[in-house]
């Protein structure tokens, strides 16, 4: 049943739906409004059998989490950025462990600059710590996702963090279902940990492993994500099959076939993605899109096969790798090593600017003639970098680049003459 | 026990209420006064459990001793945390029916007691990280909870750079929740593990590997450091304490106490670390020992952020003695005496016995009744 939701709202809905027991909030935008409302369903009893803990920190928060999972209780937690980074020794070591758990990461940039919108530097930070990474396009797959990934999480006992748009997902209301009850409970069988913390059966867990066994300890990790890549179209034919909607999966595509350019995308910008498709398509272009729903493991199979053979393929990532580039096309050019097509590469809506369709077009356009630099930030305004660069150069002590760069912007008030 | 010390429902043994002073008097002998007693070991306070009742002898005296921590392990020889961690948890068992979980942070005692496929643990046991022992106990106590499982208990244990430096903002919020989990700290005053750098639980004038014995003041900066217990007590938490692993007795009550409570309890035990302190590991327990005598370790127990118990000093020694049996203060007397340090520390250690009233009135242990209830039944059978 289709009802208005804001999208962390129907995100802390599906979560409760799948009976979480321990479930830690520690306060970052954007991703506050879910577990503010899983706390009100605990505290109001919709929520039954669940602990929900105020942590003092993130890095808290993740350990609570591998505590309780160790323990066999389904557990959750969300944050966004800074919270990603502060909890990212525990995060590699959930995933080390081999802990189940999931994770909302509401995707924002990381500072410095401090900035509170999306993008996904947060996510890309802690892409080889062994989690799960899957993105959602919509809420309505948010939604979907966090159901199928408690049920991935639990099958392969690995953590899983679902990712969505900081702002322009969790904060934005539309029309969304949320599975009832009776359906998330056929679909999510009950929590059966590999390992458990339990008197009657003492084990150690998390001991030192050394030179011998690690190589082989850090293979069965990635032997695990692999076998993922097999499970994660099971789990979400099962979830088709039980709720009429098709969600989660590896990559989709979107008009892709015989596409001279094929254009890749995750998240949300995957919408954008697609109008701009359609108006280059009525135009007589031969282009299509893909979405990557699973990061990690990174379906480098599936997308091979999903992009076919076009002449082109244009990577859109929401955040790049300081000094070497798009990291989504790093992994894109693995998946089309042997095929001899040319890659281009768009930085796109870093700290939340937007991705407007007609620069996304603009940029297509000029792809599809082969007419793009290889890596492009869409809507970079050059002028205004060479003038600080230009400023640094004049003089040592140029102050802060930020807010010089702003005030040539002429977003901060003008100093006064004669102040300096 | 001291003397208007508030009953508590507990009524466990402790060691330190045994004495063995001789008295320069001897008292009367009449059938119902107890006299004074003598033990072989004079000066060491320590009792053999087969002259006490069975309810009252130590945890590791029993057939029944459960060794939580079990042979095999990698601690050094004279190692005050093993010893500590050992009789620690198998108090902790005791008082639980053999039902406990332990979080470990990263440290000498994870080391030691691992690696795969070995372990010493026969307790179901976990080590995530170096900072966060406190959380993940937090979680293994909210999983019990949610499932409804208040039989199981948990502890959470560190040493003093686990705890007071990089694991204290978890253990402040694990504290603040009161969530419950009992958090154990073996403190040997420096990171160990990593090769004895400083710690913020290292005493002023102590050499380690980051505080060097050289230059114009050698060792460890004074003004400098925290008191964790101190900081527990701030948090209000049903139960604070210290111990030595000189008075095991003690240390057995103090955790048996620490079990009879719900929600967050913290005991802060001093382990003597023969290699970063430069000790002979024979005389763990005599540094351990001193340290307490010199009013240097005050041991005490709180209960909501109120001293209720100390452990009163029986004979005190000035620091001097505690400082020369560890090379880590041996920048004091050679190549000179540093008599401003030594004072300095002996100013320090004063004033604790002052802060915590670590002597009696006339610096004697004033006899409790239930000193006097042991002395009467050990009576018959010395001297």
């Amino acid at each position: 049943m289709l009802e208005q939701l804001e999208g962390s709202k129907a995100v802390a809905r599906a979560v409760a739906m799948c009976r979480p027991e321990v479930i830690c909030a520690y306060p970052i935008s954007p991703q506050t409004h879910i577990v503010e409302a899983l706390g009100a369903m605990v505290k109001d009893t919709t929520l039954e059998h669940c602990e929900f803990i105020n942590v003092e920190s993130e890095f808290g928060a993740m350990s609570v989490l591998i505590g309780a999972s160790a323990t066999g209780a389904r557990s959750y937690t969300a944050t966004s950025s800074q919270g990603l980074l502060f909890m990212t020794e525990a995060v590699y070591n959930a995933a080390g462990l081999g802990l189940p758990m999931v994770m909302t990461l509401a995707n924002r940039a990381i500072g410095a600059p401090i900035n509170i919108w999306n993008d996904y530097s947060d996510a890309m930070a802690v892409r080889d710590s062994g989690w799960i990474q899957l993105f959602a396009e919509s809420n309505q797959a948010a939604v979907d996702l966090h159901i199928q990934a408690f049920h991935l999480s639990e099958e392969i006992s690995l953590p899983v963090m679902v990712c969505m748009d900081g702002y322009v997902l969790t904060h934005a209301i539309e029309p969304l279902d949320v599975p009832d009850q009776e359906l998330v409970d056929k679909y999510l069988p009950p929590f059966i940990p590999r390992q458990l913390l339990d008197p009657e059966d003492p084990v150690s867990i998390g001991a030192m492993v050394g030179p011998d066994a690690f190589t082989e300890v850090r293979y069965l990790a990635h032997a695990k994500q692999l076998k993922a890549l097999q499970k994660i179209p099971e789990i979400s034919t099962e979830f088709e099959r039980l709720s009429g909607r098709k969600s989660g999966g590896l990559v989709r595509t979107y008009r892709a076939e015989e596409a001279d350019t094929i254009v890749i995308g995750m998240g949300s910008v995957v919408g954008a993605i697609e109008d701009a498709v359609d108006d280059l398509r009525d135009s007589g272009i031969s282009i299509g899109a893909i979405s990557i729903t699973t990061f990690r493991p990174f379906p480098l199979d599936a997308l091979r096969e999903a992009v076919g053979n076009p002449k082109r393929v244009v990577i859109v990532d929401r955040a790049f790798s300081v000094g070497m580039g798009s990291i989504l096309a790093t992994d894109v050019a693995l998946a089309l090593a042997h095929n001899d097509i040319r890659l281009y590469t768009v930085v796109a809506g870093l700290g939340g600017r937007a991705v407007t369709g007609i620069s996304l077009k603009q940029c297509l356009s000029k792809a599809v003639k082969d007419d793009l630099e290889k890596l492009t930030f869409l809507d970079l305004d050059v002028d205004v970098v060479e003038r600080e660069l230009t400023r640094m150069e004049q003089s040592k002590r140029s102050g802060p680049s930020a807010e010089n760069i702003l005030r040539d912007l002429g977003t901060t008030t003008p100093e006064t003459e004669g102040q300096l | 026990m001291t003397k208007g010390q508030a009953p508590t429902p507990y009524s466990g043994s402790r060691e330190d209420i045994v004495t063995g002073q001789e008295s320069k008097q001897e008292p009367q002998q009449t059938p119902s006064t107890p006299r004074q007693v003598k033990f072989y070991q004079t000066g060491s306070f320590a009792v053999g459990g087969r002259l006490l009742d069975a309810p009252e002898r130590t945890v590791q005296s029993g057939i029944k001793r459960t060794n939580s921590l079990t042979l095999g392990h990698r601690a050094c020889q004279g190692c005050g945390e093993a010893l500590g961690a050992r009789y620690a948890l198998d108090a902790a068992m005791r008082a639980t029916e053999n039902k406990i979980v332990a979080a470990n942070a990263t440290g000498c005692l994870e080391v030691f007691t691992t690696p795969y496929p070995e372990t010493s643990w026969q307790i179901p046991w976990i080590h995530s990280v170096f900072g966060n022992a406190a959380a993940v106990g937090s979680g293994i106590a909210a999983a019990l909870r949610a499932k409804g499982r208040d039989d199981i208990r948990v502890v959470a244990q560190a040493g003093d750079g686990g705890t007071v430096d990089i694991g204290i903002g978890c253990l402040s919020g694990m504290f603040e929740r009161n969530d419950d989990v009992l958090f154990i700290c073996y403190d040997n005053e420096a990171y160990m593990n990593t090769g004895v750098q400083r710690s913020g639980s290292t005493p002023p004038a102590a050499r380690t590997a980051t505080t060097e014995a050289i230059g114009r003041q050698p060792g460890n900066q004074w003004g400098q450091g925290k008191k964790m217990p101190l900081i527990a007590m701030a948090h209000e938490i049903p139960y604070v304490a210290t111990a030595t692993v000189a008075e095991l007795h003690d240390l057995e009550y103090k955790i048996e106490k620490a079990m009879s409570f719900r929600g967050a309890r913290y005991v802060h035990i001093l382990v003597p670390c023969p290699l970063g302190w430069g000790s002979e590991p024979a005389n763990t327990i005599k540094i351990a020992r001193l340290a307490k005598e010199t009013g240097i370790f005050p041991v005490f127990e709180a209960e909501y952020g109120e001293v209720t118990g100390v452990s009163k000093i029986r004979s005190k020694v000035p620091v001097e003695e505690y400082l020369l049996l560890q090379k880590r203060y041996a920048h004091l007397f050679r190549p000179s005496r540093q008599d401003e340090v030594i004072n300095k520390i002996q100013e320090e250690a004063d004033r604790n016995v002052r802060r915590f009233g670590l002597l009696g009135e006339d610096g004697m242990v004033q006899p409790s009744d239930t000193d006097k209830g042991i002395s009467a039944h050990l009576g018959g059978k010395v001297g």
